[in-house]
């Protein structure tokens, strides 16, 4: 315990190089928490992307590509589900209900997503959480849009705008859907999953604007305007994938087996939990990357504070000197180093936790409004004590080498106090 | 009355294989004696404190301090004993700069119980006795707890210092007092004071001093002078420091030259402890 003291009164009177170091652990303790915490954040969020959804139907294809095209609206899907083969697994027992989902065009870099009203009744995300409108109501119009909040916060939309569908990914002149404006009726509340980057309109909607587009571009004298376009047939004849519920969890493999064996034509299900795992693991790799990074600096922090214990230990010859005269034995020496460099990760330690909660409460706003993250301020998780001990663990173990030092010093110098 | 220190055929050298350091044949100390201890850089000083504090084992021989055998002691053991029962004084800078002057003063009481019970034994609390020992070295200080607790060393005169460490090194009264030239960053007059306030000091505690200094002219205020030239006759002497390990041998022993025949005489008086001049 007079060591434990000891130690601290020869900080307090190196206050100044103590201070740095303590600062440089902890903010490399800050990043690394920081990132852990964002890290097992985005990957609660991606996996609460989709719930309550027990299958995913697309064209046969990788489970992966499915999920991608389908849920995050990344890349494009090489083939379609023909609207009868929709129509005769929405039959099916034990499916409960289905919502098609139709892709492929675009507003301004956001992906148009076609679908039924009843998507807004079963897509649910987080925790069996279900879209909520933060204004206006659902399309009910062949020509209504409801957009997702990024939509409409980036591109400043409000109810009553009229927005123009491109045809395909790319916004250029020659692929718009120009003579069919949309009017935004709803605006849906942020999610922090795809929705929030979607445009939402009915299947039937797509249906309409590409009426004359058989060829990927309008056809010449085939223009069919916007009113022209409502008295038409506009059941889809494809769909892009559909989201499939059961009225039992029970029935997921046989419906999928039915679904994967399906006749008529080569069809893909997929569990959505399954899927997400499985993309997750090659996500994770980026993420895991970031978490190795900020454990090299911590590590270099670390080493600051060996550099500033061994240079410290030069000056203190004389101090070890007077601590042995007293009957300091040399493990009591080795206990005094080792416990400047406890103190010193310790308090780094505790000093980056605060300034990791002093930057989230402040950047918490700006975090969710820009990624959709929610970064909850609370005490740490079992996976953040496991990196603070492994902190701690490595700072004594860097503290060792001057405290070895110190205890060898003291017993080769004894009593002399050469310099 | 049974020696406080007893010392026989003690031989010691830094390295296995480095040149001896220090030969010593028999030295007694009586209890409450005050011992000068005489000697040029490189006569085995720090050596011979070494070995008396318990900090060097030598390779051969008897240490006997207070009856115990430090020389068959564990380093542990030695430590501990150093703790109890030996005060020592260094030349400059004996204080702990990051720590303030009282804890400086009640240092002893933390590395040793026994010497915790010692001076709670004088005073009521470790506090009181840290005053008492100020007191009595005459240190001119505000004797305010607070303002004593706070009070950086650093803010003393060297020769307050040396006070604060004087009575440092006599808190919780240990047998032994060791001092390794601790007036030689005084001038004169202040010498001469400071050395009676730690003889009266360590009268009252019952220390016996041992005094090593290369000031001969204090020689007289001793009971007795060991000339540690005389009494080493170590072959290949030389003392712990960088500078003299580094200095070129034929350097070494030419300067050594006038020890060299003072040996070469005492070889023919076999009696080595004729190099004590008892008083």
């Amino acid at each position: 315990m007079a060591i434990l003291r000891l130690a601290l009164h020869s900080l307090l009177n190196r206050r100044f190089t103590a201070l740095l170091t303590l600062l440089s652990i902890a903010l490399s303790v800050a990043l690394l928490l920081g990132v852990e915490r964002i890290r097992s954040e985005a990957r609660a969020s991606f996996a609460s992307t989709l719930s309550g959804t027990d299958l995913i139907v697309g064209a046969r294809t990788g489970p992966v590509p499915l999920m991608l095209y389908s849920v995050f609206r990344i890349g494009n899907a090489t083939n379609n589900i023909s609207w009868q083969s929709y129509e005769e697994i929405a039959a099916m027992p034990r499916v409960a209900w289905t919502v098609p989902l139709s892709l492929g065009d675009s507003h301004r870099g956001f992906p148009v997503l076609g679908t039924s009203r009843a998507y807004f009744d079963h897509y649910r995300y987080g925790r069996d959480k279900p879209l909520q409108l933060a204004k206006g109501e659902r399309f009910t119009d062949l020509y209504d849009a409801v957009l997702g909040a990024e939509v409409a916060a980036k591109l400043g939309y409000r109810l009553g705008d009229a927005i123009i569908l491109a045809h395909g990914a790319s916004d250029v002149s020659f692929a718009r859907h120009d003579n069919k404006p949309f009017r935004v009726v709803g605006i849906l509340e942020r999610t922090g999953t795809p929705v929030d980057r979607s445009v939402h309109v009915s299947l039937e909607a797509i249906e309409a604007i590409h009426l004359g587009w058989e060829g990927g571009a309008p056809l010449r004298g085939l223009d069919i305007d916007a009113e022209r376009a409502r008295h038409m047939d506009l059941t889809p004849k494809a769909i892009t994938a559909a989201l499939v519920g059961l009225d039992s969890r029970i029935a997921t493999f046989a419906v999928q087996r039915a679904i994967n064996e399906y006749p008529q034509e080569p069809l893909l299900a997929v569990m959505p939990g399954v899927a997400l795992s499985e993309l997750w693991s090659v996500i994770g790799l980026a993420e895991n990357a970031l978490l190795v990074i900020s454990a090299c600096v911590v590590l270099v922090g670390l080493i600051g504070m060996l550099t500033a214990l061994l240079i410290g230990l030069e000056g203190r010859r004389r101090e070890l000197a007077i601590l042995r005269s007293l009957g300091a034995r040399p493990a009591q020496l080795f206990g005094l180093i080792i416990g400047e460099a406890l103190l010193l990760t310790l308090l780094g330690m505790l000093l980056g936790l605060m300034l990791l909660s002093a930057l989230l409460t402040l950047g918490q706003p700006l975090i969710e409004a820009q990624l959709g993250l929610h970064l909850g301020l609370g005490t740490p998780g079992p996976r953040e004590w496991l990196l603070l001990s492994a902190v701690l663990a490595t700072g004594l173990l860097v503290g060792l080498i001057p405290g070895w030092r110190a205890y060898r010093l003291s017993l080769s110098n004894g009593l002399s106090l050469r310099l | 009355m049974n020696p406080i220190i007893a010392l026989s055929e003690l031989r010691f050298r830094w390295r296995a294989q480095g040149p001896e350091t220090l030969r010593i044949d028999a030295l007694e100390v009586a209890a409450g004696e005050r011992l000068f201890v005489e000697g040029p850089s490189g006569s085995g000083k720090s050596t011979l404190l070494g070995l008396l504090a318990g900090v060097n084992q030598p390779q051969q021989g008897r240490i006997q301090v207070l009856g115990e055998r430090l020389d068959q002691l564990s380093p542990t053991a030695r430590d501990r004993f150093r703790a109890d029962h030996i005060g020592y004084l260094f030349q400059l800078f004996n204080l702990i700069p990051y720590l303030g002057i009282l804890d400086n003063l009640t240092l002893p009481a933390r590395f040793s119980r026994h010497r915790r019970a010692r001076a709670l034994a004088r005073s009521p609390s470790l506090i009181a006795e840290a005053k008492r020992l100020l007191t009595h070295l005459d240190l001119d200080l505000d004797l305010d707890q607070r303002a004593l607790a706070r009070q950086a060393v650093s803010e003393l005169s060297i020769g307050q210092q040396q006070r604060v460490a004087a009575a440092r090194a006599l808190f919780g009264s240990p047998a032994l007092l060791i001092a390794d030239e601790p007036t030689s960053s005084l001038d004169a007059d202040r010498r001469r004071a400071f050395l009676e306030l730690l003889f009266a000091e360590c009268a009252e505690m019952g220390s016996t001093l041992i005094f090593v200094s290369h000031d001969a002219s204090l020689e007289g205020l001793f009971d007795r002078t060991l000339r540690l030239q005389e009494l080493n006759q170590a072959t290949g002497r030389s003392g712990p420091t960088a500078r003299q390990r580094a200095a070129p041998v034929a350097q070494a022993q030419a300067a050594q030259a006038p020890a060299a025949q003072a040996q070469a005489v005492l070889a023919q008086a076999p009696e080595a402890s004729a190099a004590l001049t008892a008083k």
